[in-house]
C-alpha cells in the first residue's frame, strides 16, 4: 500500500495537468461542497474523525486548529499554506506541487470555504523554480475553469489563491515569519499569544497548514474521515510522505501507511549502503533528535512511536547514517546550518547557535576541550524553551541528542584530536 | 477591569490586559529587561525578563505575557533565575568586555544588570563578533559591536519619530542596526535613541568620552529653546554644562526631549561668551568692572532722559528670557517713565494687539493635543519649531484625527495629512478665508462686519471645502496658528479669521509662539501696551516695529543680537547704530552688539541663572541654576535689581528670583487667557499675487543665540543654507538651475544667492533663511524681482 493520497497521480501521464487531475476524480469534492452547501461543521468533523495531524512537522491535530478559527467573524480571513520546505532532509511538499498541485490547490479551496476565507496564499520555497512554475499553472486552469474567483461555479462562494516565492530564508518556515515575509518584512517570527487564529496574516484571522496536510484533504472528503484513519494507525490517521535521503540506496520520496515498521520503509528506500551498516537515523529532519540504529529499528514510522522512542516525527525527513559516518562531523554540519539560519531577533538563538556551531566545529578540528561536552549540553539546554520560535529548540535539540547517544565519538575527538570513524580530519 | 494575581507571594489588582511586568512595576518587584520600553511596542526579544508563571511549561517573558485573573508569577524562583541568568551568559558572549573603555560605562543597563545576573567568569573561549560602526551624523556616536540588538532604536525610529531611520538587517549573529545606505539621522527627534540604547551602541556625540556618570551632577532644568519647556536634567562636570537628557513629565516631554533642547545647549559653552562688563570708549571696547559699568549705564540712560526725555528710551528682550528677568526690564523701563518695552522682535503687525489674549496660549493643554480629531494648524513648520507639537498631533492623526495644514512651506509630515496647503504668503490670508467662507455657507451664519465685501472675489476651493467639512465635523477640533503666522505681515486678518473659523466649529484656537517663554512676556507686561497680567495704567509705548522707525535715542537690550534676532534686521541695525546710547545685557560678545552697543554686561543663559519660563499650555516652570556663571556674569534679574537700585527706581528690592516671581504669580493670579479675538476687519485678500515673494524661514537652528553656537546642530542638514531656495517650477519659469546665480531686488537692494531647488517652497516664491547675509535687504514676505545671471 503506498502512493495512495497525494501521491496518487504520480505514475500518470502528466499527472499535473488540470485535465489528468479531473479525469481522475479531482474537484468533484470542492464542486460537491458548492453545490451543497456543506456545513463547515460537517467538514471539520470528517477531518477530526481522519485523525490528520500537521505535516509540517509539529504534528497538531488540523480537525482542532481548523476549530480555532473564527469563521464566522466578520471581515477578511486567509488560509496560508506553508509549502517553504526548509528543513534538510525534507523535500516532499516539493513532489507534491510538482506532481499533483490541483489536488492542493483543491485542498486550500476546500480550507477557505469551510474556514471563511475567501483568499489563500501559498508560500513556496524561494528555490522551488519548478514547483512554483507548476502552481503557478494550475492555478491558472483552475481559475480558467471556474473553479477559482468570484463566485465560484454559481454558487455564491468566493475564493482565489496566489502564489508568493519565499527569498531563501530557513526562518520563513515558521508559521508567524512566513506572515511577516507574505506582508513584505523580514521574515521575523511573532511572538504569540496573539495566535493567527485571531490575529494572522495583515492582522486578520489566519489559518495556517503544511502543503501536504491541505493536499490530503480533498481525498479524505471523498472517503471519508473514516478511510484516512483506516489507512494509519489510531491517532496517527492516513498516509505520509517519508523523504529518505543520506546512506540508501534508493533515496526518495514515498508514501506509506503511517504506523510502517522502520525497517520496512528502509526497505523500501533500497536498505542501507551496500557494504554498510546502520549507524543512526535522524527521523524527522535535521531539527528532531538523532537516534542510533539499535533504537529506531524497533520503531514504527508514526508520531507516537518516535516520541515514545525520544525523537519526533517531524516532517517526515528520515536521513540515515551509515557507519562510515562521523557523528561529530554530522553535528558541526547541522550546527552550522541552525546558526547561519538563526534570524537574530531574540537573544538565546542569535548568540547561543553560534556558541554552539563553534565550539562543535572546535571538537570536530581536534581542538575541544575536556569541559566541551558539558558546555554543549548546558548551552543546548539555556536556549531550548526560551525563544520566541522553534528555531532555538531545533538548534539544541540536536546537539543534545547527538552528544547523548555518541558520547564515546565526541569524547574520542576531544582526547585523540581525531576522529573515531573516519580516521584524522 | 481588574483581576487578582500574585508575584512572588504578592496579591495585587492589576488591569486585565496589562503585562506582569507593568504590574510588578507598579509593585516595586524590578524584573530586569532590555527591549521592553512603556513608550514602545512589545518586542520580547531580549528574553532578559523571563518569569515562572505557574502552570506554563516554559519561563514566559514579563514583557509579553498579560495578566488572567489567579495568575501566579515567581520572578524569583529558580526557574526564572534559571532562564533570566543563561539570557546574560548569551548577552555578554559577544558583548565587549571592556566597560572601562565605553562610553556608556556607569549608566549601562547592561552593565547594571550584569551585576546582578551574571557570572564572575565567562565560559565563552571562541573568537567575539566586531561590527562596523556606522556613521549617523554628528549628533549620534556608534559603537555597534556593543549593539546588544534589543530594537528600542528601530521600533522609537517606527512607533514615535515616524520615520524609519534605523533598522535591522542581516539575520542572526550577522543581524546589525544601521541606516542600509549610509546617511545621517535627519529627525528632529533622533537623539532619543540615545537615552533609548539600553547599553554603548549609540551614544552623545558631542558629549562623548567627556566625563563618567559618576563625575557629574544633575539638575532639573528647563528647555529654553522653543514653547514647549520640556523638562531637562543638565549633568554637570566641573561647573560646567556637558549633556542635557530628558526628565520624565508626561503632562509636557513624557520621556522625549527634541535634538535642539538636547544639542543646543553647547552654546553656552561657546568660545565668545562675555566674561566681563565691557564698555565703549572713542570706537574702543575696554573691560571694566561691575560697578563701573552699572554707573557708565545709569549715567547714560540719565544723561538720555533728562536731555531727549525718557521717551527716547526702549528696551527689547528675547521671547526666551526668563519671566524674573523680564518682569524686571520693564518695571525698569516704565520706572524710568518709557512703555517701550518689547519682546515681539519677529512679529511686524502689531494692528489688533489690543485685541489680543492676555498671553498668546496653545488653548489647551499639550497632552489635549493628542485627543483631538481635527487640528488645523496655520503658518507653521511645526516639525522643526516644536518639534514635541508635533509629536502629539502625529499621535492624535494615527488615532485618526484629520490633521491639516496651512501654509508658505510645505513640510512633510510622518503621519498621514488630510490636507496640506501651501501658498504664497500673501495669498494666506484668502486662503484662510475660503474655509471660513465655505463654513459661512454650510452654517448659514451671517458673515461679521466687512467679510462679505472683502471675501467676494474669495474663491471656496476643494480643499477650503474639505478643510471646513473636517473642522466642521469633528467633536474636538482645533485651529491653531503657528510661530509663521504670528510673523505674517496680515497677522489680524490670520487671527480674526482662524477665531472665527475656531468660533464656526467650534474649535479651540491656540498659539504656538516663538521662543521659550513669550507667553511669559506677556505676562510680565514685556508688551509696550500692557503692564503685568495684562494691567492698564503703565505708560504705553510703541511695539518694537515703530521703537524701531522713531531711531530712539537709547535702547536696552536683553538677550538680542540685532542682526539676528530681528524680523527686520535692516532697520533693526540702522536704528541701533543711530542711537546715542545702547545697553546690551548679554550672554555674548556678538559682532553686530560691538558694532552698535556702547556697554555690554555679562548676563547669564538659562543653564546659570534661576528663573521661570511659562510654556505654550501657560505651565510655569522655574528651574534652579546649573552651574555657576561664566566669568564675571551675572543673572540678568540681578542686574537689572542693580540697575533699578542704582538708578533709585522703587520696587527693586528683591532678595531671590523666587520673590521675582511670586509678586508676579500673586499679581497674575488664576486669570486665563481667551485666545478667541474681536473681530478685526479683513484687509483686501489677495489671490493671486503679482511678481516673486520671499519667504522667510528662520532654521530651527538659529532661533535663539544659544542654539545658535551648538556646532552639533550647525553641522545637521536642519542647518540654514545661504541660498535662495525655489521649486522645480520656479526654477523652470525663471530659466534657472541648482547652483546657478540669482539676484533678487527689492526698493532698490540687490542681492546675490545660489538657486537650490526645494520642494517646500510655493510656486512664485522664493525662501530665503532669516540671518543669511544680505537677507536683511529683503523684506519678509513682500514682493521682490528675482532674475538669473
Amino acid at each position: 500500500m503506498s502512493n495512495e493520497v497525494c501521491f496518487r497521480l504520480n505514475d500518470k501521464d502528466q499527472s499535473w495537468s488540470l485535465k489528468t487531475y479531473v479525469a481522475n476524480g479531482g474537484y468533484e469534492v470542492w464542486k460537491k461542497i458548492l453545490r451543497d452547501k456543506t456545513a463547515a461543521d460537517d467538514i471539520i468533523s470528517q477531518i477530526k474523525a481522519s485523525a490528520l495531524r500537521g505535516r509540517g512537522g509539529a504534528g497538531f491535530p488540523t480537525g482542532l486548529k481548523w476549530s480555532f478559527m473564527p469563521r464566522t467573524a466578520p471581515g477578511q480571513k486567509y488560509i496560508v499554506c506553508n509549502s517553504d520546505e526548509g528543513e534538510p532532509g525534507t523535500c516532499k511538499d516539493r513532489d507534491i506541487m510538482r506532481f499533483n498541485p490541483h489536488q492542493l490547490v483543491e485542498g486550500m479551496a476546500i480550507a477557505g470555504y469551510t474556514l471563511g476565507a475567501t483568499v489563500g496564499y501559498n508560500y513556496i520555497r524561494g528555490e522551488f523554480w519548478e514547483p512554483y512554475e507548476r502552481m503557478e499553472a494550475a492555478i491558472e486552469d483552475a481559475r480558467k475553469a471556474g473553479l477559482l474567483g468570484k463566485n465560484v461555479l454559481g454558487s455564491g462562494v468566493d475564493f482565489d489563491m496566489h502564489n508568493h516565492l519565499g527569498g531563501g530564508a530557513y526562518i520563513c518556515g515558521e508559521e508567524t515569519a512566513l506572515l511577516e515575509s507574505i506582508e513584505g518584512k523580514k521574515g521575523q517570527p511573532r511572538f504569540k499569544p496573539p495566535f493567527p487564529a485571531s490575529y494572522g496574516l495583515f492582522g486578520r484571522p489566519t489559518t495556517i497548514n503544511n502543503t501536504e496536510t491541505l493536499a490530503s484533504i480533498p481525498e479524505i472528503l471523498r472517503h471519508g474521515g473514516k478511510w484516512f484513519l483506516e489507512l494509519g494507525k489510531p491517532n496517527n490517521g492516513g498516509t505520509k510522505l517519508f523523504s529518505v535521503s543520506g546512506h540508501v540506496n534508493k533515496p526518495g520520496n514515498y508514501e506509506v501507511a503511517m504506523g510502517m515498521p522502520f525497517a520496512e520503509l528502509l526497505q523500501m528506500a533500497g536498505g542501507v549502503r551496500t557494504g554498510h551498516k546502520l549507524k543512526a537515523v535522524i527521523p524527522g529532519g535535521s531539527s528532531t533528535p538523532v537516534l542510533p540504529a539499535n533504537i529506531i529499528m524497533d520503531c514504527t514510522m508514526d508520531y507516537d512511536s518516535l516520541a515514545k522512542a525520544g525523537s519526533m516525527l517531524g516532517a517526515g525527513s528520515v536521513i540515515i547514517m551509515d557507519d562510515s559516518t562521523c557523528m561529530v562531523r554530522a553535528l558541526a554540519r547541522l550546527s552550522h546550518f541552525y546558526y547561519e539560519e538563526s534570524c537574530g531577533q531574540c537573544t538565546p538563538c542569535r548568540e547561543g547557535t553560534g556558541w554552539l556551531a563553534r565550539v562543535v566545529h572546535r571538537v570536530e578540528h581536534g581542538q575541544g576541550r575536556p569541559e566541551d561536552l558539558q558546555l554543549l549540553e548546558d548551552v543546548a539546554k539555556k536556549i531550548e524553551g526560551r525563544t520566541i520560535c522553534g528555531l532555538g529548540d531545533a538548534a539544541a535539540m540536536p546537539v543534545a541528542s547527538f552528544v547523548k547517544h555518541f558520547r564515546d565519538e565526541f569524547q574520542y575527538h576531544i582526547e585523540h584530536k581525531k576522529c573515531l570513524v573516519g580516521g584524522a580530519h | 477591569m481588574l483581576v487578582t494575581i500574585e508575584i512572588d507571594g504578592k496579591k495585587v489588582q492589576a488591569r486585565s490586559g496589562a503585562m506582569v511586568i507593568e504590574a510588578a512595576d507598579e509593585l516595586g518587584i524590578r524584573i530586569p529587561r532590555f527591549c521592553y520600553h512603556k513608550k514602545l511596542s512589545i518586542a520580547a526579544n531580549c528574553r532578559m525578563c523571563l518569569v515562572e508563571v505557574e502552570k506554563a511549561a516554559k519561563p514566559l517573558p514579563a514583557c509579553a505575557t498579560p495578566v488572567t485573573e489567579g495568575m501566579r508569577i515567581f520572578t524569583k524562583s529558580r526557574k526564572a533565575l534559571d532562564a533570566q541568568k543563561a539570557v546574560m551568559e548569551f548577552l555578554l558572549i559577544n558583548h565587549p568586555l571592556d566597560c572601562p573603555i565605553c562610553d556608556q560605562g556607569g549608566e549601562c543597563e547592561l552593565q547594571d544588570v550584569a551585576m546582578g545576573y551574571g557570572r564572575d567568569v565567562s565560559r565563552f573561549a571562541e573568537k567575539k563578533r566586531v561590527v562596523k560602526d556606522k556613521n549617523l551624523g554628528p549628533l549620534i556616536s556608534t559603537d555597534m559591536t556593543r549593539c546588544i540588538h534589543c530594537t528600542r532604536c528601530v521600533r522609537f525610529g517606527e512607533e514615535i519619530a515616524g520615520l524609519r531611520e534605523l533598522g535591522a538587517t542581516g539575520r542572526g549573529e550577522h543581524m546589525e542596526i544601521g541606516t542600509y545606505i549610509e546617511k545621517a539621522v535627519q529627525h528632529e527627534l533622533s537623539g532619543n535613541v540615545i537615552d533609548l540604547c539600553p547599553v554603548g551602541a549609540l551614544t552623545n556625540k558631542p558629549f562623548r568620552f567627556s566625563a563618567r556618570a559618576w563625575e557629574m551632577r544633575q539638575f532639573p532644568t528647563i528647555a529654553a529653546h522653543d514653547c514647549v519647556g520640556s523638562n531637562l536634567n543638565a549633568h554637570i562636570g566641573k561647573n560646567k554644562v556637558l549633556r542635557m537628557v530628558p526628565r520624565d513629565n508626561e503632562l509636557v516631554n513624557e520621556t522625549w526631549i527634541s535634538d535642539r533642547d538636547r544639542f543646543g545647549f553647547e552654546g553656552v559653552n561657546s568660545d565668545d561668551r562675555l566674561r566681563v562688563p565691557m564698555i565703549k570708549q572713542n570706537g574702543q571696547w575696554k573691560e571694566t568692572d561691575w560697578t563701573s559699568a552699572l554707573d557708565f549705564v545709569a549715567t547714560g540712560l540719565g544723561k538720555i532722559a533728562s536731555t531727549s526725555g525718557v521717551s527716547e528710551i526702549g528696551a527689547l528682550c528675547s521671547p526666551s528670557s526668563t519671566v524674573e528677568e523680564m518682569y524686571l526690564l520693564q518695571r525698569f523701563i516704565r520706572g524710568l517713565g518709557s512703555g517701550h518695552v518689547d519682546h515681539r522682535l519677529r512679529q511686524t503687525d502689531f494692528s489688533d494687539q489690543d485685541a489680543a489674549p492676555l498671553y498668546p496660549s496653545l488653548g489647551q493643554s499639550i497632552e489635549h493635543l493628542e485627543t483631538v480629531d481635527a487640528a488645523l494648524v496655520i503658518g507653521a513648520d511645526i516639525r522643526r519649531q516644536q518639534p514635541l507639537l508635533a509629536h502629539r498631533l502625529r499621535m492624535a492623526a494615527l488615532d485618526g484625527a484629520n490633521v491639516m495644514f496651512l501654509g508658505s512651506v510645505g513640510s512633510t509630515y510622518q503621519f498621514p495629512v488630510a490636507a496640506n496647503v501651501v501658498v504664497d504668503p500673501r495669498c494666506l490670508t484668502n486662503e484662510l478665508a475660503g474655509v471660513a467662507k465655505a463654513l459661512l455657507k454650510q452654517a448659514s451664519v451671517n458673515p461679521p462686519a466687512g467679510f462679505a465685501e472683502s471675501a467676494k472675489a474669495v474663491q471656496v476651493s476643494a480643499d477650503h471645502e474639505a478643510i471646513a467639512k473636517a473642522l466642521k465635523g469633528a467633536r474636538n477640533a482645533t485651529v491653531l496658528l503657528g510661530t509663521d503666522a504670528i510673523h505674517h505681515p496680515d497677522l489680524s486678518t490670520l487671527r480674526s479669521l482662524a477665531s472665527l473659523i475656531a468660533q464656526l466649529t467650534d474649535a479651540k484656537l491656540g498659539y504656538m509662539t516663538e521662543g521659550a517663554n513669550a507667553a511669559g512676556a506677556w505676562l510680565a507686561g514685556m508688551v509696550p501696551h500692557r503692564g503685568p497680567s495684562g494691567s492698564k495704567g503703565a505708560p504705553a509705548g510703541s511695539p518694537i516695529s515703530e521703537m524701531l522707525r522713531q531711531a530712539l535715542k537709547a535702547y536696552v537690550l536683553l538677550g538680542v543680537e540685532p542682526d539676528k534676532d530681528c524680523g527686520d534686521v535692516r532697520a533693526a541695525m540702522k536704528a541701533m547704530r543711530d542711537a546715542n546710547f545702547v545697553v546690551a545685557l548679554t550672554a555674548y560678545q556678538s559682532p553686530s552688539l560691538e558694532q552698535v552697543a556702547h556697554v555690554m554686561l555679562p548676563v547669564a543663559p538659562f543653564t546659570e541663572t534661576s528663573g521661570t519660563f511659562v510654556n505654550a499650555e501657560g505651565r510655569w516652570q522655574s528651574f534652579a541654576g546649573a552651574v555657576a556663571p561664566q566669568g564675571d556674569a551675572r543673572p540678568a534679574w540681578k542686574v537689572l535689581r542693580v540697575l533699578g537700585n542704582v538708578m533709585h527706581i522703587d520696587g527693586f528690592e528683591f532678595m531671590s528670583s523666587e520673590e521675582v516671581r511670586d509678586e508676579l504669580r500673586t499679581r497674575v493670579g488664576n486669570a486665563h487667557p481667551d485666545n478667541k479675538t474681536r473681530w478685526h476687519p479683513p484687509r483686501p485678500f489677495v489671490s493671486v499675487p503679482q511678481g516673486f515673494t520671499r519667504v522667510t524661514l528662520v532654521a530651527p537652528h538659529s532661533v535663539d543665540a544659544i542654539v545658535r553656537r551648538s556646532d552639533a546642530l550647525q553641522q545637521t542638514t536642519d542647518a540654514p543654507t545661504f541660498a535662495a531656495l525655489v521649486s522645480d517650477e520656479t526654477a523652470r519659469e525663471l530659466s534657472v538651475r541648482e547652483g546657478q546665480m540669482v539676484a533678487m531686488a527689492q526698493g532698490g537692494n540687490e542681492i546675490t544667492m545660489p538657486v537650490r531647488l526645494d520642494a517646500r517652497v510655493p510656486r512664485g516664491c522664493v525662501l530665503v533663511y532669516a540671518g543669511q547675509p544680505g537677507a536683511e535687504h529683503l523684506d519678509p514676505s513682500a514682493t521682490l524681482t528675482v532674475r538669473g545671471i
